[in-house]
């Protein structure tokens, strides 16, 4: 028996939209009818870590945006005389070696991260669906295009990632400025080596949907291919997506701070959360609560999305729904 | 099953031939010239001839003709060369590194033991962690130890080892002065106190690299384990009256062991080469570190062969775990 036979009958991957309820919860039938995504929320509720993993992530993302509003300390301001201060009232998080706020470092650093982290997912995310989509729908384009994904799984990426920074730095550098080179260098980096099991996912579902009754329906009234994949196909494998993209959000902004602590991400005096880290690696030993700052803001934001995930997953998953 | 080995063992010549060809066309764009630190005052034809011995200069397919044949042909017979003390390679062409002007798998060869050490350990203790959890939190769903449990692997998969690393640096090492917070790679080990100093510096890396391990392979289990504890088999061998611990340790186990065992495989080649960041957090003179010293002293060929025995090993850990799923499943035999 091959891989794909094992595949194809797998029921544990129907989409959300096709399942029945269940035969004992026959008194459903009575309440006046719910749409899918009302049951999702219900589901998505009862998983405390999920709800709150939300909630900090939306926390987060607000400070992070619109805390310059509020906060108004410029970033890169040098104030010499007041370096290395510890918390108080003016400078909540203190000062660094240069007298820079860091409160306000840590938010345009966070800006930075998150907004890498959220390009690079959608560029994965895009490039993986398209991927997924192509391969399980035409089956001429299966079998090259799971291969491609087997060559980019089999590529290693945190060096080649290395490597790439290492090259394509300077010529876009050059052509977009240092900032925007370097913000889309990275997002291309990371949204090119990170599609490939958001492809493997939607393959699967898309074959297991290929052979169900409404798309034979669907086929039998003339619907086109393009319609076929953006009304019928598309909207079914939804929730593997958005699991992918909140965990794709994780691994984006990890693999952005990873880039930048090892020296090869943004430039030194653009912050990021990863290059406040580093720089404050520095000041180890005297000031050890930089250190905190930056790393508490990756692990917290890592660890919601990857909660958000969690409960994302459950909810969308109709076997656990309603249990 | 052997067909299939076989089948695989070809398919894998091409992935590799391919990846080869990516990783050396990338590094082909590279800005960076060999000649750069060569003083001023050295005449422009000497640079010449100097660019020619390091085999640069000639049509592209011909550099990685060359390369090939240097890695896959040429390097083997120094290694023959060296356990045998035959002279097959007498006079040929290494891979050279524009850095130390050595060839790269001399220095290859010095810095693997420090990361196998560091790293393989982290591994193991990594897995002797993660298997009873995953256990024990799946035999036990949704009990505390298993929201526990659960907690703890969301941190590590969410704590990044750039984070850990410094955080018990600043704890164990600044504050507490419990461990040294630099690996030392030059201590020998010969006597129970240098021991006991070689395991005090090996703490601090393996706990940080065995935390994300013990994350990842305890959830493995636990679903694994939950999705074989609900399955006719189980309720069977309950109903003839066995005991539970036979049940779960042998009946369950052993067939949830399949997948673990095979994710497990898929590891090993982040041994070598995924600890770059603890590597250099920790100072530890491994692969992860030549590899970021080469990458910022422009090093080509180190990079290149470095990148490419990455490669290598994910695609041969590909296979193993490919043939290890078949080997220990019968139902899956490819023919």
């Amino acid at each position: 028996m091959t891989d794909k036979e094992r595949f194809v009958p797998d029921e544990g991957l129907a989409p959300a939209s096709t399942v029945l309820p269940a035969a004992g919860e026959l008194d459903e039938f009575t309440k006046p009818p719910r749409s899918q995504w009302a049951n999702v929320w219900d589901q998505f509720k009862t998983h405390k870590g999920a709800l709150w993993g939300g909630i900090l992530f939306l926390l987060i993302v607000v400070t992070v945006f619109l805390g310059p509003y509020v906060w108004t300390i410029d970033p890169t301001h040098i104030d010499i005389r007041a370096r290395n201060q510890g918390p108080s009232l003016a400078h909540p998080f203190g000062t660094d070696q240069l007298g820079r706020d860091m409160l306000a470092r840590m938010m345009a650093g966070g800006r930075t991260s998150v907004s890498v982290g959220i390009a690079a997912m959608l560029l994965a995310l895009g490039l993986g669906s398209l991927i997924g989509v192509m391969a399980g729908f035409f089956k001429r384009l299966d079998g090259p295009l799971m291969r491609l994904t087997d060559l980019f799984l089999a590529l290693p990426l945190l060096p080649l990632l290395l490597v790439m920074m290492m090259l394509f730095r300077e010529p876009l550098n050059a052509t977009f400025g240092p900032e925007q080179g370097i913000f889309i260098l990275i997002v291309c980096a990371i949204g090119i080596t990170s599609w490939m099991p958001t492809a493997r996912i939607v393959r699967g579902d898309v074959l297991a949907l290929k052979e169900r009754e409404f798309v034979l329906a669907a086929r039998s009234m003339g619907t086109t291919n393009t319609k076929m994949i953006l009304r019928h196909i598309l909207p079914n494998v939804l929730s593997p997506i958005m699991v992918s993209a909140t965990l794709g959000i994780a691994t984006a902004i990890i693999t952005e701070s990873a880039l930048s602590f090892l020296g090869l991400g943004f430039p030194p005096d653009f912050p990021t959360w990863g290059r406040l880290l580093f720089d404050a690696t520095d000041y180890l030993q005297q000031y050890p609560e930089r250190v905190f700052w930056p790393g508490m803001a990756i692990s917290l934001t890592v660890l919601s999305v990857n909660y958000l995930g969690d409960g994302l997953r459950d909810a969308l998953d109709p076997r656990i729904r309603g249990r | 099953m052997l067909t299939f080995t076989i089948r695989r063992l070809v398919l894998a010549v091409p992935t590799l031939i391919f990846i080869s060809l990516v990783i050396f066309l990338l590094l082909q764009l590279a800005p960076g010239d060999p000649m750069a630190q060569v003083p001023l005052t050295v005449p422009p034809e000497v640079k010449e001839k100097m660019r020619e011995a390091l085999g640069l200069g000639q049509p592209l397919h011909i550099q990685y003709w060359k390369w090939l044949v240097q890695f896959f042909w040429i390097e083997p017979q120094v290694l023959i060369d060296h356990y045998l003390g035959t002279s097959f390679s007498q006079g040929d062409l290494r891979v050279i590194s524009w850095q130390t002007r050595s060839p790269v798998m001399d220095i290859v060869i010095q810095r693997i033991p420090q990361t196998l050490w560091v790293v393989g350990t982290a591994y193991v203790v990594g897995i002797l962690i993660a298997l009873p959890i995953g256990i024990y939190s799946a035999y036990r769903q949704y009990s505390w130890f298993d929201q526990a449990g659960t907690f703890v692997s969301m941190v590590g998969f969410s704590v990044p080892p750039f984070f850990s690393g410094v955080l018990v640096i600043v704890i164990f090492s600044v504050h507490l002065g419990w461990f040294p917070s630099i690996y030392d790679t030059t201590h020998v080990v010969d006597d129970w106190d240098s021991f006991v100093y070689q395991l005090r510096q090996m703490i601090m890396p393996v706990m940080v690299l065995a935390l994300q391990i013990t994350a990842q392979i305890s959830r493995f289990m636990r679903a694994s384990m939950l999705d074989n504890l609900n399955q006719d088999y189980v309720r069977t061998a309950r109903a003839k009256g066995l005991g539970e611990y036979t049940v779960v340790m042998v009946h369950v186990l052993r067939n949830s062991m399949i997948p673990v065992v095979t994710v497990i495989a898929l590891g090993v080649p982040s041994i070598f080469g995924g600890a770059i960041i603890t590597e250099q957090v920790f100072k530890v003179n491994g692969i992860g570190q030549l590899l970021i010293g080469a990458i910022q002293a422009n090093d080509l060929p180190m990079v290149q062969t470095l990148t490419f025995i990455f490669a290598v090993l994910i695609v041969l850990f590909n296979l193993i775990a490919d043939v290890l799923y078949g080997l220990l499943d019968p139902r899956i035999r490819y023919d």
